[in-house]
């Protein structure tokens, strides 16, 4: 009689697999294109992932040198006026570019 | 306001009110909103950036003679509150990014708020300057000092009135307690004390003091090899001033109480829902992730937020939620998707209105879901720049998750996930709600007839 239940309860385990969440076919589908991806996801490597969040870089002349390049990416406009004044010409403080604003100001602000 | 409950989903109908922010697409980094707030009388508006900058608006008193006229949020004060650092010791980069401002309720005259980034927590007071003194008998106006011989008289200075200038300055800040990234701050409601979080370790520190710092939870375990769970969310008992609670990244809510220890790793209280084990997938771990935790008004339930649902729990039940609501349950056929472009590890928040009877989320397509508890009902708006008229009414949105899609529907597979609204608020006591999508803060109010 038992043994009947059992049979019953596997089958339906089956059929509901079957019917197939779509949670299952969505792992099924993520096995298929990175099978070496591990079986436990919320595991100690996603999550030593989560606790090292932040760009390293090799040490703080590094850091300082790629927030340069940054503040330069915006500055191209003033570097073009620049050669037009130095050489010949005595620079005056009217002539020279206006110094950006080291802090831009949020535009919700406006 | 005549609502003054500050209730209803559904038989609010909800118009645009202001936008605030750039139209253009090319969204700089440094303006993606992290974290909006309002104050405890809602009369201010907080919002947190990337660029580590917070920009408080405040809303504009009515106008008696023109109720039809609604109260408008302008801009009050706005200041760098953060700036990025470099940490020597591990080359990495802090982030100047505002995590979360907390307000601390009004006390005199001067607004305080708390803002952080992933390391330090600053205080910071906003006043307001309207009068200025003049006739100081040594210095002349504009500050230069006056030749002693030529002052043959004596006056005395007086406070003249001035245009209305806001200054913030930052009157405490709390340094180097957290060796990893901050996700919370709770103000106590004993206005003396708050709480910091990190993924691995909660601390409580007093207003005054900023030299030290008492570590009230530590799931740091000693081989990190063993980790299984971080901190992702902790809040104060809005009341009770010896109890809060932490979220977990495995889905679990603890309540901790301080009067038992002086370190709360014992939980008075673990709210887990049982999970069904021939359900689990890969994804459901990470989908059970609780971004947000907030306590209602009135202290007997909390809501949390994990991927796909918002749950409350009655905080004297701890083995089910009371009420789960989907949120976007369509996305549940897209989560390989969603893991590849990292879009499931996004943090939500929730957050309920002033009578605790609404709550209301953020999803993808800059859509945001209002769920109605008491009437059982939801409806899904959009923040949107075609919908900008003065009072324009919101149009309830439908999302078709497969088959025939009816006119007025939009697809699931036509979303944009990058236009998330992560971060909402609601006025304490009216129907006025701030919701941040990308890089613009959308306000929006009850239609009044």
């Amino acid at each position: 009689m038992s043994g009947e239940v059992e049979a019953s309860t596997v089958e339906q385990q089956e059929m509901q697999d079957t019917v197939v969440s779509p949670e299952k076919t969505e792992e099924a589908k993520l096995k298929a294109r990175y099978p070496h991806l591990g079986a436990k996801p919320g595991g100690s490597d996603l999550l030593r992932k989560r606790l090292q969040k932040g760009q390293k870089y090799f040490d703080s002349g590094d850091y300082n040198m790629a927030k340069a390049k940054m503040k330069n990416k915006q500055l191209p406009a003033a570097a073009a006026e620049k050669t037009e004044i130095t050489g010949d010409h005595i620079p005056t403080p009217q002539d020279l570019p206006q110094r950006k604003q080291s802090l831009v100001a949020s535009k919700l602000a406006v | 306001m005549v609502s003054g409950a500050g209730g209803g989903g559904n038989d609010v109908q909800w118009c645009f009110s202001q936008v605030k922010g750039a139209i253009d697409d090319d969204v700089a980094e440094a303006d993606i909103i992290s974290t909006v707030e309002f104050n405890h009388s809602g009369e201010l508006l907080a919002t947190g950036d990337k660029g580590g900058r917070v920009v408080i608006f405040q809303q504009e008193t009515e106008n008696k003679s023109q109720p039809q006229c609604r109260s408008e949020y302008n801009v009050y004060s706005t200041f760098q509150s953060h700036e990025p650092e470099f940490d020597y010791l591990k080359s990495l980069e802090i982030e100047e990014k505002i995590n979360k401002i907390r307000w601390l309720p009004q006390k005199n005259a001067a607004q305080f708020l708390l803002s952080t980034n992933d390391k330090t927590i600053k205080l910071w007071k906003i006043s307001e300057r309207d009068k200025r003194p003049e006739g100081y008998n040594l210095k002349e106006e504009d500050g230069r000092y006056r030749d002693a011989t030529t002052i043959t008289t004596l006056r005395v200075p007086v406070f003249r009135p001035m245009d209305l200038m806001v200054e913030a300055s930052p009157r405490r800040v709390f340094a180097n307690a957290h060796t990893y990234h901050i996700n919370s701050i709770s103000v106590n409601s004993d206005n003396e004390t708050y709480l910091s979080a990190d993924d691995l370790r909660i601390n409580l520190w007093h207003l005054e003091i900023t030299d030290r710092s008492f570590n009230i939870v530590d799931i740091k375990p000693a081989n990190m090899e063993e980790l299984t769970e971080v901190i992702t969310a902790a809040e104060f008992h809005p009341h009770q001033c010896n109890t809060f609670v932490y979220s977990s990244s495995k889905g679990t809510i603890r309540l901790c109480d301080m009067r038992a220890s002086a370190l709360c790793d014992k939980h008075s209280k673990l709210f887990e829902e049982p999970e069904d084990p021939s359900n689990r997938s890969f994804f459901s771990e990470i989908i059970s992730s609780i971004s947000d935790v907030k306590f209602s008004h009135n202290g007997r339930y909390m809501m949390t937020r994990d991927y796909l649902s918002v749950k409350i729990w009655d905080i004297n039940m701890e083995n089910r939620p009371v009420e789960t609501y989907q949120v976007h349950e369509y996305l549940r056929s897209k989560l390989c998707s969603l893991y590849e472009n990292d879009c499931i590890f996004d943090k939500f928040e929730c957050c309920w209105n002033g009578n605790d009877s609404v709550v209301m989320t953020g999803s993808y397509n800059n859509f945001f879901r209002m769920l109605d508890r008491t009437q059982r009902r939801d409806v899904t708006l959009e923040a949107s720049r075609e919908s900008c008229k003065p009072r324009q009414l919101l149009k309830p949105r439908r999302v078709c998750a497969g088959g025939k899609r009816k006119k007025d529907e939009i697809s699931v597979d036509s979303l944009d996930f990058n236009k998330k609204i992560l971060h909402t608020a609601w006025h304490p006591q009216e129907n006025i709600i701030a919701v941040a999508t990308t890089n613009n803060l959308y306000i929006f109010q009850e239609k009044v007839n």
